[in-house]
């Protein structure tokens, strides 16, 4: 059995022990604690692992069914590892600041999700890529219908647009994985497997404008699950609804499944598409509506959860500029990004969780003056916020650095094509970034405290995960080529010639 | 892309380096245990970085790797240093002032509940500042840019309960961030120009024969922007009209961070780094004059508006931003002058040996402010003062060396002779620019003057001011070494320690000395003789006083561009994208919702798991049932 399909396994069995009636919270982080331990040891292991490996490390796989082949199969690259180790260090932080008045629904749910997404990183077959995402998806509506925020009939409308968003842009992902499917088919056998799906792309590559066809399907179906404009208007009301772990998760962890899937499937596999000048005009176009017009949506809000729900969308943008621009340093450096935006996020949501529950309201104007009172708090808030705008020495940096200079270098020339001028924009979205984050700090933490808002600093346990998401941040920020040296060449075939 | 391999001393740089680091993560992390020490551990980490530079002004020139960032094949980025007389000799201004701003806070900030933290922001402020010294390449150098930033917004804030120091930090960083949006592209087209190698040493030899060499002939409007990008970092961290609006308002931070944050260090940072990177303006003639002319209207501005100032610490502001302006003037003076005359400019800069003489004056103006603040039970404005003469009289000693210093006293001032090689500069390469100069030094000498005058002659105008007794021994230790650097700066011999001070256009034309002489006398006399003995100001020009109504014209820019273009853009998104792809789902979903409530009796989980059941039929149709049909 591959310690990957453990990892997957894991959490299913926790979730299902918690439904069975095993004590939630223990069972739970329990659970996390090892996923996380395992997840370290396979970082650690997995340059011996992979040495002399072109393809997967760790992998097993086991036939389900033999035509149409799906296998469930499981590997790990580079890419792979770091969203799993992601997955494994923001479940546990997500299960561990469930309080102790929540039903056992948080944890099992939390565990699905977790569960889904390692499952759709981790494995090398398409169909179960696709399905496990979907197995996230369902946990991921019903929390956000039974226990969101707000009003019964407020959260039952967004949990429905979320559903109807992403259920529609799965079934136009499906659609396009299995025009991809049905072209490589050869001989009357349809395979789902990825390396084989590799192999034949690389021995028969589809032409350049079929190419471009599906890849501009795909970008579609994986773009409307991680809000790329226009088709991100189900994920501010649905982050800022969700409980906290489901919001954690959603947003830090499994939207980027779509990124993913366009980095494991739509590149590799349609390398010419995605350079196709309409292609990646139209993504430059979508991105940028990310980065500009949502940008200014953020700047706009006075909620402090609509502030970071917006801002995760935004975010999103440059992963994607990184992914428009193909070259190998922008491929790495988006996911890089990936992981610090993913472990960002979910840190501030997180402490923006919390600041609900004890203060009651998250509206702007309302607040003031915390950072006199809860002084721990503050110093862990202002990690989230400043690496979420890009500061250096905090993760998020090293990543937009690389996409930028990765987009930007077409070297020797003296002019600007596209690309370069989508850099030039999108670095006005940073100046942008810096202004909504450092008015939200101002208003929550300077200045002197309103009547009748008061919090404390969260108990040393309670912090724990928090302190734990901070120092990742921290850590990859000032040492990046920890998590780059685990992508070695994987990218580099990914990259058009 | 390598810079030359040198194994001697990547060691003492690297310590310099983390040195703070350590110690404003360890304060961060255990100042719960460690309490007093905290300020101990402060002070000993930067009286150690102060050593270390010293032991570095004996190092040999070099390029060692410090440490790794982030490398791919043959791209990398990492922080390597550039050991040379410029960075030697800011590391020495960085340090040493430093460590007295250090020693002078633990009086200061004796009874500040947010002790602890201050020294913590001082050390994570040392270690940016180090690295920006130190910073081999522009990516380096764009890192700790970004952490000055950070620690100058933490101090600023310090006292974040008062509203308007909360403003100031966030206007700081976000003003800073400006500057950086067009440092950042700069950036980028130098990189993609010279072949992804953004090493100081790298792009001068590309600029002397490489890839550069031939861009600045053939594409001029390219190489002027890269230039006018760079240059635009600068104009964030150097207060450059028009981003100037941050520094005055920076001084609602504490006063020992305004002495070495806002005064001789990370604001003289943007000068540093256009020294550093004169190559890339002196490829342009035209970014050339543009810089020189932004110096020279930020001095002049300045100037002006410390003319009506009644803050000492926002004199003392205005005075800084004006002497930035003289420095970036000289930056682009000079590299007009080098490119038309086609020969390399000598060892020494004048825009560096005015940051040296700044920096040590400067600093000490600002520390005594902070002494007369504090004797005078945190009373800012000089008409609340008068007579401090005679109760604080070693303040006032080293108050009046550095005004002459600043004013630029001929021939026993250090000011006197940095001003010159600058105003020396501006007379041969631009001779309008030559003439801004000299206007503004009259005007320093005039709003000096009047500062002075107000505040240590005459008789005490208030209660505080009467009861007001010199500084404890630790607040004065600082001044008066800071007093003999500023007067021992003017030797020969100190000069030969920092290398970099000697300038190269020490000899003067005649008509140079003379202006400025003369504008000494009639700024200083008019200021002693309109002031002497008046209990309020008998000039009243509201443009001066008003900044030039800067804050107000930007207060409008930004609500209509930015926060009414929020809302506008807002609504439209709110309209188009979510009525258009949103709304019509939504129509579709109540439709299948009233239908799911016929079915289920109106549970989410009900409709939840149909949901499921609906996707997996739909993945069974599609991957089993569809193929099969096709064959």
């Amino acid at each position: 059995m591959s310690p990957l399909e453990i990892v997957i396994l894991l959490p299913l069995l926790a979730a299902l022990a918690i439904w069975l009636g095993a004590p939630a919270r223990a069972t739970s982080v329990g659970a996390a604690v090892i996923n996380l331990l395992i997840v370290l040891g396979l970082v650690f292991g997995f340059q011996a692992a992979s040495a002399g490996k072109a393809g997967f490390a760790f992998e097993s796989a086991r036939i389900v069914l033999d035509n149409p082949a799906i296998t469930f199969g499981v590997g790990a690259d580079g890419v792979a590892l770091i969203l799993t180790l992601l997955t494994s260090l923001v479940t546990l932080a997500a299960v561990w600041q469930i309080g102790d008045d929540k039903p056992g629904i948080y944890h099992i749910s939390s565990l699905l999700i977790a569960a889904g997404a390692l499952g759709a990183f981790l494995s090398t077959d398409v169909f179960f890529l696709y399905a496990f995402h979907e197995l996230a998806l369902i946990p991921t509506f019903l929390m956000i219908g039974l226990y969101g925020h707000g009003e019964p009939e407020h959260r039952k409308a967004v949990a429905w647009k979320t559903t109807i968003y992403l259920g529609a842009g799965s079934l136009v992902l499906l659609a396009g994985l299995m025009w991809l499917v049905l072209e490589f088919s050869g001989g009357g056998k349809l395979t789902f497997d990825l390396q084989a799906l590799r192999a034949q792309a690389a021995l028969t590559p589809l032409p350049v404008e079929k190419q471009a066809q599906i890849f501009f399907v795909l970008l579609l179906g994986f773009g409307t699950l991680v809000s790329l404009f226009p088709l991100h208007s189900w994920a501010a009301p649905a982050y800022a609804t969700a409980p906290t772990p489901v919001a954690m998760l959603h947003s830090g962890v499994l939207k980027k499944f779509g990124l993913y899937g366009l980095l494991r499937i739509a590149l590799p596999l349609l390398p010419q598409g995605a350079q196709v000048a309409w292609v990646q005009e139209t993504l430059l176009f979508m991105l940028l509506g990310n980065i500009l017009v949502i940008g200014l949506v953020t700047i706009n809000q006075k909620r402090l959860d609509d502030v970071l729900a917006n801002s995760s969308v935004m975010h999103m943008g440059y992963i994607f500029l990184g992914l428009a621009a193909g070259t190998e340093i922008a491929l790495r450096g988006a996911v890089l990004l990936m992981f610090a935006h993913g472990v960002s996020i979910a840190l501030l949501f997180a402490l923006a969780g919390r600041m609900r529950n004890q203060l009651g309201t998250l509206e702007l104007n309302k607040l003031g003056g915390l950072g006199e009172h809860a002084p721990a708090f503050t110093v862990l808030f202002a990690f989230g916020a400043f690496a979420s705008i890009g500061l250096p020495g905090l993760a998020n940096f090293a990543g937009e650095v690389m996409v930028f200079v990765g987009s930007f270098m077409n070297y020797g020339s003296a002019s600007f094509g596209a690309l370069q001028w989508a850099v030039v924009v999108s670095l006005w979205g940073v100046v942008m970034s810096a202004v909504y984050m450092l008015r939200a700090c101002r208003n929550i933490f300077h200045g002197s405290a309103m009547t009748g808002l008061f919090m404390r600093d969260p108990a040393l346990s309670q912090r724990l995960p928090l302190i734990m998401l901070a120092a990742v941040l921290l850590i990859v920020g000032c040492c990046p080529w920890l998590l780059l040296n685990l992508l070695k060449s994987d990218l580099a075939a990914v990259v058009a010639p | 892309m390598t810079p030359p391999a040198q194994e001697t001393s990547a060691s003492l740089p690297t310590l310099l380096l983390l040195l703070p680091f350590l110690t404003a993560l360890s304060i961060l992390i255990g100042h719960k245990l460690l309490k007093g020490a905290s300020v101990v551990l402060s002070i000993a980490s930067a009286a150690l970085c102060f050593v270390i530079s010293l032991m570095l002004l004996d190092a040999r020139d070099s390029a060692p790797i410090l440490l790794p960032f982030i490398e791919i094949g043959k791209f990398r980025i990492a922080l390597d240093a550039l050991i040379d007389q410029q960075s030697r000799g800011m590391m020495f201004i960085v340090t040493s002032i430093g460590l007295l701003v250090h020693l002078f806070s633990l009086g200061y900030m004796k009874d500040d509940e947010g002790k602890v933290r201050f020294f913590g922001s001082l050390s994570l402020f040392m270690f940016s500042m180090t690295g920006i010294v130190l910073a081999g390449n522009l990516f380096m150098m764009f890192i700790f840019w970004e952490l000055v930033g950070l620690s100058s917004y933490l101090l600023i804030g310090h006292w974040f309960e008062k509203p308007s120091a909360a403003e100031a930090c966030k206007k700081a960083f976000l003003t800073n961030r400006i500057g950086d949006f067009g440092f950042m592209i700069g950036i980028l087209m130098l990189f993609m120009a010279n072949h992804g190698d953004v090493s100081f040493i790298g792009l001068k030899s590309g600029f002397a024969e490489g890839p550069l060499h031939e861009m600045t002939q053939t594409h001029t409007t390219f190489m002027m922007l890269a230039a006018l990008g760079i240059f635009m970092g600068a104009v964030g961290k150097s207060a450059q009209f028009p981003l100037h609006v941050w520094l005055p308002d920076a001084m609602e931070g504490p006063t020992p961070v305004s002495a070495l944050i806002h005064a001789a260090t990370m604001v003289a940072a943007g000068v540093f780094m256009l020294v550093r990177c004169s190559f890339v303006i002196e490829a342009s003639p035209d970014a050339a004059t543009i810089i020189a002319w932004i110096g020279g209207l930020t001095a002049l501005m300045a100037a002006l508006m410390a003319t009506q100032q009644n803050d000492i610490k926002r004199v003392l502001a205005y005075s800084t931003l004006s002497q930035l302006g003289y420095m970036v003037m000289a930056v682009g003076l000079l590299a007009i002058q080098v490119s038309v005359s086609h020969h390399e400019a000598g060892p020494g800069h004048p825009a560096m040996f005015h940051l040296y003489t700044h920096a040590f004056f400067k600093a000490m103006l600002f520390l005594g402010s902070g002494a007369i603040i504090y004797a005078c039970h945190h009373e800012q404005n000089i008409w609340k003062m008068g007579g401090l003469m005679k109760h604080m009289p070693v303040t006032f000693a080293t108050f009046a060396i550095g005004t002459a210093s600043l004013m630029g006293v001929p021939f026993i001032t250090s000011g006197f002779w940095s001003k010159e090689s600058i105003l020396g500069v501006g007379f041969e390469a631009c001779r309008p620019l030559f003439w801004v100069g000299v206007f503004t030094a009259m005007l320093t000498a005039f709003y000096m003057t009047r500062m002075f005058v107000i505040t240590f002659l005459g008789k005490p105008r208030t209660e505080n001011a009467h009861h007001a007794v010199e500084a404890p021994i630790i607040m004065v230790l600082p001044l008066v070494v800071l007093a003999a650097l500023t007067v021992l700066s003017t030797f020969e011999s100190f000069n030969r320690l920092l290398a970099a001070m000697i300038p190269n256009h020490a000899e003067g034309h005649p008509t140079v000395m003379i202006a400025s002489i003369a504008a000494l006398i009639i700024g200083s006399g008019a200021g002693f003789f309109l002031y002497k003995g008046k209990d309020s100001d008998p000039l009243n020009i509201k443009l001066f006083a008003n900044k030039f109504y800067f804050d107000e014209i930007y207060a409008v820019i930004v609500k209509v561009l930015q926060d009414q273009l929020a809302w506008v853009v807002t609504g439209l998104e709110r309209m188009f994208v979510d009525g258009i792809v949103a709304r019509l789902p939504a129509f579709i979903a109540v439709r299948l919702g009233s239908a799911a409530r016929v079915l289920t009796g109106g549970h989410l989980q009900a409709y939840t798991f149909l949901l499921g059941a609906g996707v997996l039929m739909v993945i069974y149709l599609v991957v089993f049932v569809l193929p099969q049909l096709g064959h």
